[in-house]
């Protein structure tokens, strides 16, 4: 173990950075992509439902095979594996975000607008700034979920640690299989460790102050 | 303020008109608002009161077109409003909502300064305009500017929306049940404040309120609405009382409107008494002396602003060797605008039968006493008779 480690150390490294890169920019373009569709979907009556329902259904597809769909139209490498990464990650954020929007007190939201806020500000100054708890909740969900995910799109050959567990899968019964698996697992399982770390110091950073208990 | 508001008063206010304002919500037989018609004078403060469902939060809503009115028009100085962009309309119209409103992740200085903000004032002028405003309502800025909403005692918060409401200076304001959200020691203090503001400022303020006694206290005009908004009366408090336009009216306004008149008589216009006073920090043997030498057994403390601190007897006092400074709040302690029904709520939890009454910045005035409210009330039965 130790061994295979040490010969493939500068590799390991590489695609553990190759990895938290696609999950890191993945889950900031579901981000603007989910707080983008919960702010429409929260202004229209009864497009909420809609938004719960296609997140909920959207997490059952197994990305597996959502990924085989993917390939003939996108062909392989990156492309694939940052849209995969990016659908399934955008789901929790989409759903806490409507959760966290919805929760905005409507009593606020008029008092906002009663002193002459526009649509945008009461948005932008109000009501994102109040959810912004929730969503960053909704963030860290995805961000442990991408982790596994981007692992799978290692089969599209797209970059990431989810080479050594594929390699591992190829070569079963091999010499370093279990090894190869193991490195890919334990890597990502550390990487997921550091992310929502570093996840939560930016939620207690961006959540404004006075709302903080 | 229900004495001095004429239309040939220079204030900053404005004349607000409504012609035949309708709103009917879908899937509703009646409408919420069935063409309300009425004229606010420059500067004049009308209370709207009703039974809850009446109308009265829905017509206050369509001033600032937070709902929309399905016809008719609102006019601001001689204006029509409904043709306006309603977020800027919204800018130049002061809203002040139960319980303050306040935004909770904003700063006390950010929410008053939101509208003047939004006005793109410099940065110098609306953190002047911030200060001045909670001096206003009694908020030391200092303290008080970089708090959040979620450390300020309900009061409080209603005082900032209310510095909130009057921040970019709006010659209307609009307010809904602005006091109905604290304790009733707390709002007849705000009502107080805003009295005095009003007195400054001379606003065109339209507040809706449920608590009929507020109504007459604050209102130089009262509507009465029953329900689609349909006016039962729309006259001053006195007229009101005095005369209510039919049964509904009377009703509403209780069968206490006797007792209610107390709510139309500010405790300034009464004589008040003047007993023995010392200050905090003044040997007690000296203050006892003095006091006994005016043949009285309680005297009142002041602290060095010359605000009423304590009311105490001297058999109290004497177990002190100074005047000890008191650490509780007082609550037997009313304003010279107060109504006499408020001093009377005050002396209910004295133990002289009296209160403390203050003028401007809290400075002590003198007593009101039970005697002399009661005996203006007997003299009021008698020349009634």
């Amino acid at each position: 173990m130790v061994q295979f480690i040490d010969a493939r150390w500068t590799d390991i490294l590489f695609q553990s950075y190759q990895h938290f890169s696609l999950v890191v920019q993945s889950l900031l373009l579901a981000t603007v992509v989910a707080v983008a569709l919960a702010a429409l979907v929260t202004s229209r009556e009864g497009l909420a439902p809609v938004a719960n329902t296609v997140s909920a259904v959207g997490l059952t597809i197994p990305s597996f095979a959502l990924l085989g769909l993917l390939l003939p139209l996108v062909g392989i490498g990156a492309v694939p594996a940052v849209l995969l990464v990016t659908f399934y990650a955008a789901l929790p954020v989409l759903r806490n975000t409507v959760v966290g929007l919805q929760g905005v007190d409507a009593g606020l939201v008029e008092a906002a607008r009663g002193q002459g806020m526009s649509d945008a500000a009461v948005f932008w100054r109000v009501r994102l700034p109040l959810a912004w708890p929730v969503v960053m909740t909704g963030v860290r969900v995805s961000a442990q979920m991408s982790m596994g995910v981007a692992a799978i799109a290692a089969y599209a050959l797209g970059p990431g640690l989810g080479t050594y567990i594929f390699t591992g899968l190829a070569q079963a019964g091999g010499a370093n299989a279990l090894n190869s698996a193991l490195v890919g697992t334990v890597g990502i399982v550390l990487l997921a460790l550091v992310l929502d770390a570093v996840l939560v110091l930016l939620s207690r950073l961006t959540t404004p102050e006075g709302i903080t208990v | 303020m229900n004495q001095t508001a004429t239309t040939e008063q220079s204030g900053t206010g404005a004349q607000l008109e409504l012609v035949d304002v309708v709103k009917q919500y879908p899937g509703q037989k009646n409408p919420a608002v069935g063409g309300l018609s009425l004229t606010v004078e420059l500067g004049e403060t009308v209370m709207f009161v009703g039974p809850s469902g009446c109308g009265k939060t829905t017509s206050l809503k369509m001033i600032n077109r937070l709902i929309e009115p399905d016809s008719g028009r609102i006019l601001i100085d001689g204006e029509d409003i409904t043709a306006h962009d309603p977020t800027r309309l919204r800018r130049s119209i002061g809203y002040v909502i139960q319980g303050g409103g306040l935004l909770p992740h904003m700063t006390v200085a950010d929410n008053v300064g939101l509208v003047p903000g939004l006005l793109s004032w410099d940065r110098d002028r609306t953190a002047g305009r911030v200060d001045e405003l909670l001096d206003m309502v009694g908020l030391d800025p200092k303290v008080y500017r970089d708090r959040f909403p979620k450390e300020l005692s309900g009061g409080q918060q209603q005082r900032v929306g209310v510095a909130r409401g009057l921040a970019a200076d709006p010659p209307v304001v609009l307010m809904d049940e602005p006091f109905g959200a604290v304790d009733p020691i707390t709002r007849q203090r705000l009502q107080d404040e805003l009295m005095s503001i009003q007195e400054e400022l001379r606003k065109t303020i339209v507040c809706v309120t449920h608590d009929i006694d507020e109504a007459i206290k604050l209102g130089d005009r009262i509507l009465i609405l029953r329900e689609g908004a349909r006016i039962a009366q729309y006259d001053t408090p006195e007229t009101v009382l005095a005369s209510p336009a039919d049964d509904f009216v009377a009703d509403f306004i209780g069968s206490g409107s006797k007792l209610k008149q107390l709510t139309l008589q500010r405790v300034g216009e009464l004589e008040l008494s003047r007993p023995q006073t010392c200050r905090v920090g003044e040997p007690v043997a000296e203050v006892v002396s003095r006091v006994e030498a005016a043949g009285e057994r309680s005297v009142v403390v002041l602290d060095e602003r010359s605000r009423p601190r304590e009311w105490l007897f001297l058999r109290t006092l004497a177990q002190h060797r100074t005047v000890p400074a008191p650490d509780h709040a007082l609550q037997t302690v009313v304003d010279h605008r107060s109504t006499l029904s408020d001093a009377l709520d005050a002396m209910l939890v004295s133990s002289h039968g009296g209160a403390m009454v203050t003028g401007s910045r809290d400075r002590y005035l003198g007593v009101i006493s039970y005697d002399t409210v009661t005996a203006h009330i007997q003299g009021q039965q008698k020349e009634a008779l």
